[in-house]
């Protein structure tokens, strides 16, 4: 590029950071994350209606959708879903706040992206400790 | 000074003609569904590996029923705005963004629709 002041002699501007260079600012992966978890759970409601749908019909059905959940794949995917889950309702709210102007000073905005992820993480555990305790239970 | 009309102004619904409604709708089932989230992802946990007649107990009763029903409904609602914002923000061509928003509504009423009536076969 050849800058007006430059007196005609070609010269290279400074360009903005490129993503790959760039250094991912903690409230930026917290709203990616936020977008991606909002599509799985959408596509996570399919399991819903399915646990809703084989409940409504019957034993059968039902055993059938607990074998799926049981499967090790299945139990992955549930564990998927409930960090999703977690996450993105525990984001949603620190969207919230954001929402009625309050949060967004940068140190705040990143310390409660941090908290955000650890707080996903402990709930997450939580709830399949608590989950694991209650197929025990139930036997 | 503004150079809106005053009739303009009363309807506040901007150059877009829907206002903030997207936005407020999107707020107010987020918020509903803070409660109702910790209660399903907690009763989800509680009946796990639960025998059949014990979770179908567990959803015949009226409060858990509607709970269910308006986490379901509340979650189709806020994923329908949700998704609605990604495909018109990574979808340029108008009728992939048409087709895309359609699908997204139709799914969204097809699945609602198919947990109301399990839920309600299952409670009433």
């Amino acid at each position: 590029m050849t800058e007006a002041r430059s007196g005609g002699r070609p010269f290279s501007r400074p360009r903005s950071p490129h993503l790959q260079i760039y250094r991912w600012p903690i409230t930026m992966g917290t709203s990616i994350l936020h977008r991606v978890t909002g599509m799985a759970l959408s596509f996570g409601t399919l399991i819903l209606a399915w646990w809703l749908v084989a409940a409504s019909m019957g034993a059968d059905s039902y055993a059938v959708f607990e074998g799926a959940a049981f499967h090790w794949f299945g139990r992955l995917v549930l564990f998927g879903f409930t960090l999703a889950l977690v996450f993105h309702a525990l984001n949603g709210i620190r969207h919230l706040f954001w929402d009625v102007g309050r949060g967004f000073k940068m140190a705040t905005a990143n310390a409660t992206g941090v908290v955000v992820y650890i707080v996903t993480l402990a709930v997450t555990v939580l709830v399949w400790v608590v989950a694991y305790r209650s197929m025990g239970d139930w036997r | 000074m503004s150079v809106k009309t005053p009739l303009g102004r009363v309807r506040g619904l901007g150059s877009a003609k829907s206002g903030v409604e997207h936005f407020w709708h999107q707020r107010m089932t987020a918020i509903a569904l803070v409660p109702l989230t910790i209660w399903f992802v907690w009763s989800v946990a509680r009946y796990a590996g639960a025998p059949y007649g014990e979770v179908i107990g567990f959803l015949s009763n009226p409060f858990n029923a509607a709970a269910m029903l308006l986490f379901v409904l509340a979650g189709l609602y806020h994923m329908v705005l949700g998704v609605q914002v990604v495909i018109e923000d990574y979808v340029p061509q108008e009728g992939m963004k048409l087709a895309l928003l359609l699908l997204t509504r139709f799914a969204a009423f097809a699945v609602g629709m198919v947990c109301a009536i399990a839920v309600l076969r299952i409670a009433v």
